[in-house]
């Protein structure tokens, strides 16, 4: 016999109800489908050939031929915005996999076993706190060489302690609860308890910090390969964008302002997202917001 | 509270030593001969060997660990291999402007964002703090290297109040070095800001809902004196958590910010020893940073201890 209701039921038309009336949430929603949708779309069709350097056309400033205007080795802007938004996207999503794929079955385990392994784990989560994430990057991307690849293996290293203990956390305040007790009275295991009944109840949480995740990691990929550790040329990615736009500041700006206000919309959504999700599933949240 | 303490300061101590071995290991598996590199490509193997034992490279793995560890302690971190100097004098003068400008955004976010942080929560949901949040929500987005590319722009390219990079050393007087650190600090504080404002306001807005401010105000205190003295003092621990994890943000966002304005910092040496594989310096940074976050963490946690005085009493 499984016991699925944990919480108070919400019907799904009362989520659906208060997703609409939540202003955070619906802009961020809107943000983040445009985004994936430019990143979508950058696979199929983009105003220009990223690859393609046309020196007669480098560094022109935004113009109807080309909006976001052209780099230093005559690349189209826009282009190569959308372009780098699947790296970005792609980098962040699968280091908010790797750190929730490791990081919440640690942190379940934990507050499941509670003692030693408890005590062990959080240790471990001390020191890795204690290397600021940028600096484990570049210690990663200084062993492996840069690369998108390890930006994405550093950017998820950090993210498995972020995850162990919101899962952690989590899991200790469902455990004294009575449902868990009657689990136990009916003889099921530790493991089971976890899949059946904690993972359910601490979705929430996850999800929520998942979108904070996904931006801190939009940003992180953007740090690194602006210092040239992320990913290489010729692939586009926004950080670097940015790198080759600092030395042209003078003469044009548009090379860094667009990239900058790609980062800064994209984790803007994310945020108002997450922000929005908070609210919506959790009504303790939104008291204090 | 002594108790309390003491197993703070065991656990930073731990964490301590454990994260020098970690850098310790890292540094062991990474590719390159110190020894090597240091004579060249023309050098024989004979002559390698010998450096190799001069340097102690040749010693077993946990005596040269012992060894690094008990020179860390005596801030004695060895030669740099590209420079020949003592890592230690490459340090301290770079620190001499990277802590600076950790501290001057540090002290920037926190003057920004208390004030925003009350501001917005004794207006909760009218339009100031609408504006407020929002402005924040904006800030959190923004990556501090491309906010520090458009400072740049607007106020050296454009405006032309401020150098556009470099640092002319604190010898050139300390309104000179100051300009120069000016831009950095700003943009490493506002995305700071940004955050705590947020954590300093919904923490706040939590205390303001307790009784003993209800209390308070029924008592016939003004306002105003209820919550800067009552409820700022009660919200101060997540505000302070917020800001121990800020300042090992600060530090490792130098790094980048020192790249972007060209400043002889800490963050521009660890660039340059990476490039050079002088490995020795890379480890010494991480090792200082590492620590200094572990110290602010263990300042933080005491600092608990002073605000709140329920922890006192506990264990």
């Amino acid at each position: 016999m499984t016991m699925r209701i944990d919480l108070p039921e919400e019907t799904l038309a009362g989520v659906l109800a208060k997703a609409f009336g939540n202003r955070s949430f619906l802009i961020g929603l809107a943000i983040t489908l445009l985004i994936v949708a430019v990143a979508l779309i950058s696979f199929v069709w983009t105003p220009y050939d990223v690859t393609r350097l046309v020196i007669a056309d480098k560094t022109q400033a935004p113009s109807s031929a080309h909006w976001f205007g052209t780099d230093h080795f005559g690349r189209d802007i826009l282009s190569m915005v959308m372009v780098g938004a699947r790296n970005s996207i792609a980098v962040a999503l699968v280091a908010v996999g790797i750190g929730m794929g490791i990081g919440v079955p640690l942190g379940a385990f934990a507050a499941a076993r509670g003692g030693l392994a408890d005590e062990a784990l959080m240790r471990v989560n001390d020191l890795v706190f204690a290397f600021p994430a940028l600096l484990s990057a570049i210690m990663i991307t200084a062993i492996f060489g840069p690369g998108a690849v390890n930006a994405i293996i550093a950017i998820g290293i950090f993210n498995i302690p972020v995850f162990a203990r919101v899962a952690r956390a989590g899991a200790l305040a469902i455990w004294p609860r009575e449902f868990i007790l009657a689990a136990r009275a009916a003889g099921k295991g530790m493991t089971r308890i976890t899949v059946e009944h904690i993972l359910p109840n601490i979705a929430t949480l996850l999800l929520v910090q998942g979108t904070i995740q996904f931006a801190l990691g939009i940003l992180a990929e953007a740090g690194l390969s602006y210092v040239g550790l992320g990913a290489q040329p010729p692939m586009p990615s926004w950080g670097r964008m940015l790198f080759d736009a600092q030395t042209r500041m003078v003469t044009a700006p548009w090379m860094a302002i667009f990239p900058g206000m790609a980062i800064v919309i994209t984790v803007l959504g994310l945020n108002l997202l997450g922000d929005g999700i908070a609210d919506i599933l959790d009504p303790k949240s939104r008291r204090r917001r | 509270m002594t108790a309390y303490l003491l197993k703070r300061l065991v656990i930073a101590a731990l964490t301590l030593v454990l994260a020098s071995m970690v850098v310790f290991a890292v540094m062991e598996v990474l590719p390159g001969d110190p020894a090597r590199l240091m004579l060249g490509l023309n050098a024989t193997a004979d002559q390698v060997e010998v450096l190799r034992n001069q340097m102690g490279l040749n010693a077993p793995l946990a005596l040269r660990y012992l060894h690094w560890a008990g020179g860390l302690l005596s801030l004695d971190f060895g030669r740099s291999y590209t420079y020949s100097v003592p890592v230690i004098d490459l340090v301290r003068e770079r620190i001499a402007v990277s802590l600076p400008l950790a501290l001057i955004a540090l002290a920037l976010s926190t003057i920004i964002a208390i004030p925003v942080g009350v501001f917005s929560a004794s207006r909760q949901g009218r339009a100031g703090d609408t504006l407020a949040m929002g402005a924040s929500q904006l800030g959190v987005a923004v990556p501090n290297f491309w906010f520090a590319l458009m400072l740049i722009y607007l106020f050296a390219v454009w405006l032309r109040l401020v150098p556009a990079g470099g640092f002319p050393g604190w010898n050139a007087g300390i309104w000179a070095a100051l300009k120069s650190l000016i831009l950095p600090a700003i943009a490493l504080a506002l995305p700071q800001a940004a955050i705590l404002a947020r954590v300093a306001r919904s923490a706040l807005i939590e205390v303001l809902n307790e009784d003993y401010i209800r209390t308070a105000r029924a008592k016939g205190l003004p306002y105003r004196a209820v919550l800067w003295r009552h409820a700022l003092r009660n919200a101060m621990i997540p505000v302070l958590t917020i800001l121990g994890l800020q300042f090992a943000f600060l530090l490792a966002g130098t790094i980048i910010i020192e790249n972007v304005f060209y400043l002889p910092g800490l963050g521009r040496l660890i660039f340059q020893a990476i490039t050079q594989r002088d490995l020795i310096v890379v480890e010494s940074i991480v090792m200082l940073l590492v620590a200094a976050v572990i110290l602010i963490n263990l300042l933080v946690d005491f600092s608990y201890a002073i605000v709140d005085p329920r922890l006192r009493g506990r264990q």
